[in-house]
């Protein structure tokens, strides 16, 4: 999923301080599993705002919406009608997300509420960790399912380097060092060997490209 | 220009090498550089000089290492994956082959977290192993990542780093070996304090027939202080120094626990000319520069071998 954490409330107050009347938009996609940008979220922040406006003696009209996806037009739809009531959207949608509906409607100004973080995992409750960068050419299957790329942190595809000690990264002692990672579990699959060779410079251009990347498929038009 | 790798003359002719560190200063002055090359003149085969070392912003490597080549001394260009893409790493290594640099040491580099630029991108397009290889392959063939072809070939001596205290140590070796394979022809070690977990890795590089292929150069840090000793201890990774070293300068008077570094560090070069496979030292003197000479003197490496 892609992951995101809420901006500071004084950071969000910042960017809505204009506004009387806001759309505040949660998206129940990723941003809804990783506690930030869900339903409840919406809610919670909707609140905040409103208590926080009438400590102050200012008038703040909210309404909650929480769409499906903020980032698929299908469900950006059900906002027609509803956003040209407001002064402004505050989104709990992640980057892509805020970037559709302004799409959309290029009108509207789509605050966004939260900073977009990482594609990743949930490890337990309220533990989320990177493990893709999605860089557009996956060699997984080579470093037995632990990604150089995104969980080492100089991204070595012949690693580990120097700075391995005791199964951590000397970056950040909580992080498991990728290379022991991959190290052990080709061990243990009997395919050590695998490494020998040297891995060849990554294809940055499968990430990197002409600019942004877009993926257009036939099959799939209408 | 017809300059050769004093480096590789002393290590072809079978000599026991000595190389030093000298780190840039944080600053333009280029006096500095050339100060710190003329206190190492005749005490040392080359002078390694440090690339933006962890991650803090100094003059830059290549520079100071023509600074010191107009100065007569041999530099060792260490080039670190961290700043650089593949296009600027290429560009300076036929840079500093033009500029009469014949020694390159090729490192992933200490990340940017650890520096006093914490905010930048690091780039490691490329990891040292890689940069070994597109270095040896725009040496030997004249060609560039990729295949396009040079007008002239970089002429450089090849070196990486290994670190026998990392984990995990079983495959360290396995990892020394993929370097060498890459085409390092030299290899500089971590700061050993360890001598019998050095011995141990030794055995293994030789056991895999590496000493025949790669120079190996033993990293030697003199410590200045039992403070150095502990912080170095607790706060560099892959730094392995045991409580035997630590207890040692701990025991020493203030006042002479220079003087009881410099002894610990004559005593690990006199140990590691011992070991069958060791070619050469690399002396760290991290900011004590100055000792150098004396810690070669002291540990019977001077005069160095004429050329």
């Amino acid at each position: 999923m892609i992951t995101a954490e809420r901006k500071p409330l004084a950071e969000i107050k910042e960017s809505i301080a204009s506004y009387k009347k806001l759309l505040i938009l949660g998206c129940g996609s990723c941003v809804a599993e990783c506690a930030s940008g869900g339903e409840k979220e919406t809610a919670l922040l909707a609140s905040q705002l409103r208590i926080d406006a009438k400590k102050e003696g200012r008038t703040l009209e909210t309404k909650e919406m929480t769409l499906d996806r903020q980032c698929v037009y299908e469900f950006i739809d059900q906002l027609a009608g509803v956003i040209g009531e407001y002064d402004a959207v505050l989104s709990l949608g992640c980057g892509a997300g805020v970037q559709a509906v302004a799409e959309v409607f290029p009108r509207a100004h789509i605050v966004p509420a939260l900073n977009t973080t990482f594609i990743g995992q949930t490890k337990q409750a309220g533990l989320w960790l990177e493990n893709c960068r999605g860089c557009g050419d996956c060699k997984l299957d080579f470093f037995a399912d632990v990604c150089p790329v995104t969980r080492c942190s100089k991204g070595l595809f012949n690693g580990p380097c120097g700075g391995s000690k005791n199964e951590k990264c000397e970056v950040d002692p909580d992080t498991p060092c990728a290379w022991q990672l991959i190290v052990t579990r080709l061990e243990e699959r009997g395919k050590l060997d695998s490494l020998e060779k040297v891995h060849p410079p990554a294809r940055w251009s499968k990430k990197e490209g002409k600019g942004p990347r877009k993926i257009a498929r036939e099959d799939q038009r209408t | 220009m017809n300059l050769e790798s004093r480096l590789k003359m002393v290590l072809s002719a079978g000599h026991f090498a000595v190389t030093a560190e000298c780190g840039p200063p944080k600053g333009a002055d280029p006096d500095l550089i050339r100060k710190k090359g003329n206190l190492l003149k005749g005490f040392v085969d080359s002078v390694n000089v440090t690339d933006n070392q962890t991650g803090v912003v100094r003059l830059c490597s290549l520079a100071a290492c023509a600074l010191l080549r107009e100065e007569g001394l041999d530099p060792v260009l260490q080039m670190v994956t961290r700043d650089r893409n593949r296009i600027a790493l290429q560009s300076d290594v036929l840079g500093a082959a033009a500029l009469g640099i014949r020694n390159i040491l090729c490192l992933s580099g200490d990340h940017q977290s650890f520096g006093n630029q914490t905010d930048a991108k690091g780039v490691f397009d490329l990891d040292s192993i890689q940069l070994v290889q597109v270095v040896r392959e725009m040496r030997d063939s004249w060609r560039l990542l990729g295949g396009e072809e040079l007008s002239q070939g970089p002429d450089l001596f090849i070196g990486a780093a290994a670190n026998p205290f990392a984990d995990p140590f079983f495959y360290r070796v396995l990892r020394l070996r993929k370097k060498v394979s890459a085409g390092a022809e030299f290899i500089q070690t971590q700061c050993i304090y360890n001598l019998p977990k050095f011995k141990e890795w030794m055995g293994q590089v030789r056991d895999r027939g590496l000493d025949q292929k790669a120079y190996i150069l033993g990293g030697v840090t003199p410590l200045k202080s039992a403070r150095m000793a502990e912080y170095m201890a607790q706060n560099v990774a892959g730094m392995d120094i045991p409580d035997e070293v630590i207890n040692r300068m701990k025991s020493t008077p203030p006042k002479q626990q220079r003087a009881e570094g410099l002894k610990i560090g004559v005593e690990t070069i006199q140990a590691l000319r011992q070991i069958e496979g060791v070619r050469g030292v690399h002396i760290m003197a991290i900011e004590w520069e100055e000792v150098v000479p004396e810690l070669v003197k002291e540990a019977g490496l001077w005069p160095r071998p004429e050329i």
